[in-house]
C-alpha cells in the first residue's frame, strides 16, 4: 500500500539542541503510527514538522507523494489535508462548539454553511456531544473539550490526523472518553500519527509503534513486538519505567 | 459557614447548624456590626473635619459667591450645556474614526506580510510621533498650520480641524491598545487556527481579532473618557464647546461658577462611564480566570 505520509531523514534542531536526527518513516492508508518515547524525545515535534508549523532542518516530508516541505508548495493548501489535534484543546474561546467545528470548513473549504453545520452535527451526534452543539467550550469538560477538538479536525475529511498527546491534559476518567473517540476513527480508516504516553492505548490503535530515543527512531515493529517484546536495550528501560507509573 | 455546594440535597434537608456553628455565626455578626460603627465613625469625622475646615476658612464668603454662586449656575446652564452638545458630537464622530484607523494601524503593525512593509514602517513612524507629542500642539499645528496651506478645497472650519487633531493623536494611542491585545492571545490559538489551514489573514480575522478586541474593551473605555475630556482642548481653536462657552460667560462677569456647571455637566457624563468599564474591566478577568490556559 502506498504510503499517505512519508517522511524522510527528516531533522530539526533549535538553537544548538537537536531535536530530530534522520528521522524516516512512512504511513501507509488506513494503518496508525504510534510515537513513543520520553518527553524531549521528539515526537511532539515531529507532528508539529509534519504540520509545517515547524520548518525542518533537513531531509523530506511527502503527503500523498508530493513533497510538501519544499518551499514552493502553498502551505496553507498542505495544512487543509491534514488535521492536528494539540495537548491543549486550542479551541476557540469566542465561539460556540459548531462554530468551532464549522469555521474550516465553510472559510477554507467553501462549503455551504448549512451543509457544514448538518455535517458537524453528524459528527457531535457520533461522538455524544449534540446537546453541547450551542455551547461555549469553556463550559465543557476537559475530554469533551478534546472531542471537539478531535472533531474540528476531521470536519475537513484530513488525509491524515496527527494526535500530539491529546490526553495529556485529562484525568483517567476522562482519558477513556477520548481514546474511545480516537479508536472509532482508527476502524473507520483514518490515516493517523499518534504521539502518546498511554501504553494499553498504543497496543490497541496502533499498527505500527516508533519508540524515539533523543530525536531518534531507536525501535520501530508492530505494536505487539515493540511493546511486548522489545530488542532495544533503550525502549526496554522505558517500557519498564512506564509501567512501574 | 454557608452550604453553597448542594450536591447532595436530600442529606441537605434535614441539616441543623450545630451549637458550634450558632455560636460561631453569632461572634461573626458582633464583629461585622463593630467593623460598621468604627467606618461610620471615622468616615464622619475626617469628612466632617474637612468641609468644617474649608468653610470656617477667611476667604469662604468671597469663594462660595465666585465658584458656587447657584442662581448664576442656573441662568448660565442651558448655554453651557448647549456647548457640551458639541464635545458629544466631537467624542462620538471621532471614536468611530479613531476606531478604524487604530485597527488598520495596529494590523498594518502586526502583520508579517512583505507586501505591507512599507505600511508597517508607515505605522510604527506614525504611532512613535502621535504618541510623543501633546495633543495640544498637534491642535494647534493642525487647527492652524492647515488653513495656512491655503489649499483650494481644504477646510478652514475649526470644528472638523480641531476633529482631525483629536483623532490623530488618539487613534495612535488606541492603535497600541489594539496591537497590545493582538499580542496578548496565545500563540497556540494561532497554530490551531493555521493547523484548520486558515491563511494568515482569515486566522487573525475569524480567530486572534475577535478575542483581542473583547480582551481591550476596558482599556478603550478607559481612553473614550480621557478623549471626552481631551475634546475640551479643541475651545482653543475657537470652537464653542462647554468649556469656551463657560470661558466666555466668566469674561463676562469675572465669576467662575459657569466653570464648575462645566465641570458638573463632563462628571454627568464621565462617570457612568467609568462605572461601566469597571464592569467590563471586572467580567474580563473573571472570563480570562474561567478560560485558565487555553
Amino acid at each position: 500500500m502506498r504510503p499517505v505520509l512519508s517522511i524522510e531523514k527528516v531533522r530539526k534542531s533549535f538553537g544548538q539542541n537537536t531535536v530530530l536526527g534522520e528521522v524516516s518513516l512512512q504511513v501507509p492508508e488506513h494503518t496508525a503510527t504510534v510515537l513513543i518515547g520520553a518527553s524531549g524525545s521528539g515526537k511532539s515535534t515531529l507532528l508539529r514538522c509534519i504540520n509545517l508549523l515547524e520548518q525542518i532542518d533537513d531531509g523530506a516530508i511527502y503527503l500523498d507523494e508530493k513533497e510538501i516541505t519544499s518551499p514552493l508548495v502553498n502551505v496553507d493548501e498542505a495544512r487543509m489535508r491534514m488535521g492536528i489535534v494539540f495537548q491543549s484543546f486550542n479551541l476557540f474561546p469566542h465561539m460556540r462548539v459548531i462554530d468551532n467545528i464549522t469555521l474550516a470548513p465553510i472559510k477554507v473549504h467553501k462549503v455551504k454553511k448549512e451543509q457544514a453545520r448538518a455535517e458537524a452535527k453528524i459528527l457531535l451526534e457520533k461522538f455524544g456531544l449534540l446537546d453541547k452543539a450551542e455551547e461555549f467550550p469553556d463550559r465543557l469538560s476537559g475530554g469533551q473539550q478534546q472531542r471537539v477538538a478531535i472533531i474540528r479536525s476531521i470536519a475537513t475529511h484530513p488525509r491524515a490526523l496527527l494526535l500530539d498527546e491529546i490526553t495529556s491534559a485529562l484525568d483517567p476518567v476522562l482519558v477513556n472518553e477520548v481514546l474511545a473517540a480516537i479508536t472509532e476513527l482508527k476502524q473507520e480508516g483514518m490515516t493517523m500519527v499518534i504521539a502518546t504516553h498511554e501504553m494499553n492505548f498504543a497496543h490497541q490503535v496502533a499498527n505500527e509503534v516508533c519508540f524515539l530515543h533523543n530525536g531518534f527512531i531507536a525501535e520501530r515493529g508492530p505494536a505487539a513486538q515493540v511493546l511486548q517484546d522489545p530488542q532495544d536495550i533503550r525502549t526496554k528501560e522505558f517500557l519498564r519505567k512506564v509501567s512501574l507509573n | 459557614m454557608t452550604h453553597s455546594s448542594n450536591d447532595n440535597k436530600n442529606s441537605n434537608e434535614s441539616w441543623y447548624p450545630s451549637e458550634l456553628e450558632l455560636q460561631r455565626q453569632k461572634v461573626r455578626s458582633q464583629q461585622s456590626r463593630k467593623r460598621i460603627a468604627i467606618a461610620t465613625s471615622s468616615s464622619v469625622l475626617v469628612l466632617g473635619g474637612l468641609v468644617l475646615f474649608i468653610i470656617s476658612s477667611p476667604g469662604w464668603e468671597l469663594f462660595k459667591q465666585t465658584y458656587f454662586d447657584i442662581e448664576y449656575g442656573i441662568e448660565v446652564l442651558p448655554i453651557v450645556a448647549k456647548g457640551i452638545t458639541t464635545n458629544i458630537r466631537l467624542t462620538i464622530i471621532a471614536s468611530i474614526l479613531i476606531t478604524i484607523l487604530a485597527l488598520l494601524l495596529a494590523l498594518a503593525r502586526t502583520s508579517k506580510a512583505a507586501a505591507l512593509t512599507p505600511f508597517r514602517i508607515l505605522a510604527t513612524v506614525y504611532v512613535d510621533i502621535f504618541r510623543g507629542v501633546p495633543l495640544l500642539l498637534v491642535i494647534l499645528l493642525v487647527g492652524f498650520g492647515v488653513p495656512a496651506l491655503g489649499i483650494r478645497g481644504l477646510t478652514g472650519n475649526v470644528l472638523v480641524l480641531g476633529t482631525l487633531a483629536v483623532v490623530l493623536t488618539y487613534s495612535a494611542y488606541v492603535a497600541e491598545v489594539f496591537r497590545s491585545g493582538i499580542l496578548s492571545i496565545h500563540p497556540s490559538q494561532r497554530a490551531a487556527a493555521r493547523s484548520l489551514g486558515l491563511t494568515q489573514a482569515q486566522a487573525m480575522r475569524y480567530v486572534i481579532l475577535p478575542q483581542a478586541i473583547r480582551r481591550v474593551i476596558p482599556p478603550l473605555l478607559n481612553d473614550l473618557v480621557a478623549l471626552i475630556k481631551d475634546t475640551g482642548l479643541v475651545s482653543i481653536l475657537g470652537v464653542i464647546d462647554a468649556v469656551r462657552a463657560a470661558q466666555i460667560q466668566t469674561s463676562k462677569t469675572f465669576n467662575y461658577t459657569p466653570y464648575i456647571v462645566a465641570a458638573i455637566l463632563f462628571l454627568m457624563i464621565t462617570i457612568p462611564l467609568t462605572r461601566i468599564t469597571d464592569r467590563a474591566l471586572q467580567k474580563s478577568i473573571a472570563q480570562q480566570n474561567s478560560q485558565g490556559t487555553t
